[in-house]
């Protein structure tokens, strides 16, 4: 098991490609990569098995992640880098004409570590599923993860999954919500209520597992658990409790940051809160 | 000519679920969903003797677009099954972003297209699904014109690597094509040659323009047939051939006079070779209720529309 310190060292690099990125392309979505970064780099750098030097869409023999709210795109994309899928140098490519690193992820570009097009909400945990039970038929043992947003859970098609999964016994899924309480246009309880989140998904039939989204050491406890849970007959939800903007003071506690890109003063200020750990791309 | 007499009908539906069962013996990486309409699609043998790779949806259209995206990453070959209405503009997004953006070797497999579905009226009888799906980059359409046809069809798109829609029908339906007939995926057939005019149909406006084709014949025109089951890629060489031959083209399909098969054979002639060109479709109307037949007579998609538009399309030459 890789040290929580380290994990977390690597999650304040990812911080600074996002702003980086985010600030180089002068558009992107830096609040919720901000805020879902740690858990992405406690998945793909100590939970996920995974192979990101030999990657093919298929993935037999390998868990699988699908990214649903496609927005988050600068944090996957850091990620995948910092895990190996490409030379974190790409990074500096993001939303740019001709780039792999579209402005919400895609395969037509050919990107290591992008299996599915997202970005229009609510269609990942289907994909997901489909996933899990292609691995199901193959008697294949991984697992399938998938974040979702949690304005993303206004859309029909996540229920319509939910309850497919339930109904099927879709065991091998972990799904997770980005559960920061905040979409583009506010609070999600002024926009369109969730109600009781956990609620939802136990009466659709999920085991719901709950995390502190910025803390390593229990997202990573927390994944564990979820890994646990598989293979009893029901699925696994984990409610990932977020910050938009984590790391970055002047970025928490607003929806404003959602698809905002910091100018180069803004970005100066976001990096001398974000220490360079592994080195910039 | 008395060829279009006695021909025995079967659904083109039917052929699809007969060849899906085949292939569930042929190809074991086929695997099939539907959305609560397994007996409509005749995909009820399949979920017989395939339970394991048979997902039963429910009335959840989108969700059964994006498993069946999953369902290819990991290799498999996911048909889809449901109305085309359903198929098509109730998850055009999902289709767009999770199956043709993502170049997932997903089949989308509509019955119940077009009129010809019969009372349960417009809200089911869809005129547009072509447009809607030859619109997404990447994505073939096909729309056979008989039983044996969507049986070779579908046998056909399980070889094929890439997104396809399948477009089929309800009713039954003069089978007239050989069982045997070879189907290769955008290569139209010549089903009878003339030199007069080129009618250029699709699905089961296939056997109406030869019913044409025939009345044609007694009062002196020599009509050429061409069934254009793939709508997209089209066959550009071999309407350019015969256009080269007749000067004048009638298009004629069971979907809108938008975005349809009209629009594809008046774009490939403007671009290659400029000619009249008559169009039998639907005139940007809605269905309604009624027996297949009356529907089509009303609508404008009977044999005397397409006689009538052959003689209008030679009169411009």
């Amino acid at each position: 098991m890789s040290d929580p310190n380290y994990l977390q060292q690597v999650s304040t690099q990812v911080r600074r490609d996002i702003i980086r990125m985010v600030n180089g392309a002068a558009s992107g979505h830096p609040g919720g990569s901000l805020g879902a970064a740690d858990y992405l780099v406690a998945l793909f750098m100590e939970i996920m098995d995974h192979d990101p030097k030999n990657f093919d869409m298929d993935g037999k023999g390998q868990d699988i992640f699908v990214l649903s709210n496609g927005h988050l795109s600068a944090a996957l994309y850091s990620v995948l880098s910092r895990s190996g899928y490409f030379p974190s140098e790409e990074l500096g490519t993001f939303r740019k004409m001709g780039t792999r690193l579209q402005g919400h992820p895609c395969t037509e570009k050919g990107l290591p570590g992008i299996r599915v097009a997202t970005g229009s909400l609510g269609q990942g945990l289907s994909v997901a599923i489909g996933v899990a039970l292609a691995k199901k038929l193959d008697k294949d043992p991984k697992k399938v993860f998938c974040l979702m947003g949690d304005g993303e859970l206004q859309e029909g098609q996540v229920w319509e999954a939910a309850m497919y999964a339930a109904a099927n016994k879709v065991d091998n899924l972990i799904a997770a919500v980005d559960y920061n309480g905040k979409q583009i246009d506010g609070s999600l309880d002024d926009v369109m209520p969730l109600g009781d989140l956990k609620a939802k998904w136990d009466v659709f039939g999920w085991k719901v597992l709950e995390a502190k989204g910025n803390d390593m050491e229990d997202l990573i406890k927390t994944l564990r658990d979820a890994i646990s849970y598989t293979d009893k007959g029901i699925p696994v939800v984990i409610l990932l409790h977020t910050e938009m903007g984590f790391g970055v003071d002047f970025m928490m506690g607003t929806h404003k940051w959602h698809g905002v890109a910091p100018n180069d003063e803004e970005t100066a200020r976001a990096l001398d809160q974000l220490e360079e750990t592994l080195g910039d791309y | 000519m008395t060829q279009t007499a006695t021909v025995e009908k079967k659904a083109t539906r039917a052929g699809f679920g007969e060849a899906l069962l085949e292939l569930g013996h042929k190809n074991p990486m086929v695997v099939a969903l539907c959305a609560d309409l397994t007996g409509s699609l005749k995909m009820d043998a399949f979920a017989k003797a395939f339970p394991d790779r048979f997902f039963q949806a429910g009335i959840a259209e989108a969700n059964m677009i994006g498993m069946a995206a999953g369902l290819s990453i990991g290799g498999k070959i996911p048909f889809t099954g449901t109305f085309a209405n359903f198929s098509t503009g109730r998850v055009y997004d999902q289709i767009r972003q999770s199956v043709a953006y993502s170049d997932k070797n997903v089949k989308i497999c509509a019955s119940h297209a077009g009129l010809s579905l019969g009372e349960d009226g417009a809200t089911h009888q869809i005129l547009e699904d072509i447009g809607l799906m030859k619109m997404l980059p990447g994505m073939t359409v096909i729309n056979p014109c008989d039983f044996n046809q969507t049986k070779a069809a579908t046998h056909a798109i399980a070889e094929h690597r890439g997104p396809v829609y399948l477009r089929f029908g309800r009713p039954d339906w003069p089978n007239f094509t050989p069982a045997d007939q070879k189907f290769e995926i955008g290569k139209a057939i010549c089903m009878r040659e003339g030199h007069d005019v080129s009618i250029i149909a699709t699905g089961h406006m296939v056997w109406i323009a030869l019913k044409a084709a025939e009345e044609l014949a007694m009062q002196g025109v020599s009509a050429e047939i061409i069934d254009i089951h793939t709508i997209k890629p089209l066959d550009e060489d071999a309407i350019v051939s015969s256009l080269q031959k007749t000067g004048c083209a009638v298009t004629a399909e069971e979907h809108s006079i938008h975005g349809g098969l009209g629009d594809s054979i008046a774009q490939c002639l403007a671009r290659k070779i400029p000619a009249p060109v008559e169009m039998v479709a639907v005139n940007d109307q809605f269905g309604e209720s009624g027996k297949p037949l009356e529907l089509m007579s009303k609508y404008g998609l009977d044999t005397p529309d397409v006689v009538a538009a052959a003689i209008r399309a030679m009169s411009r030459k």
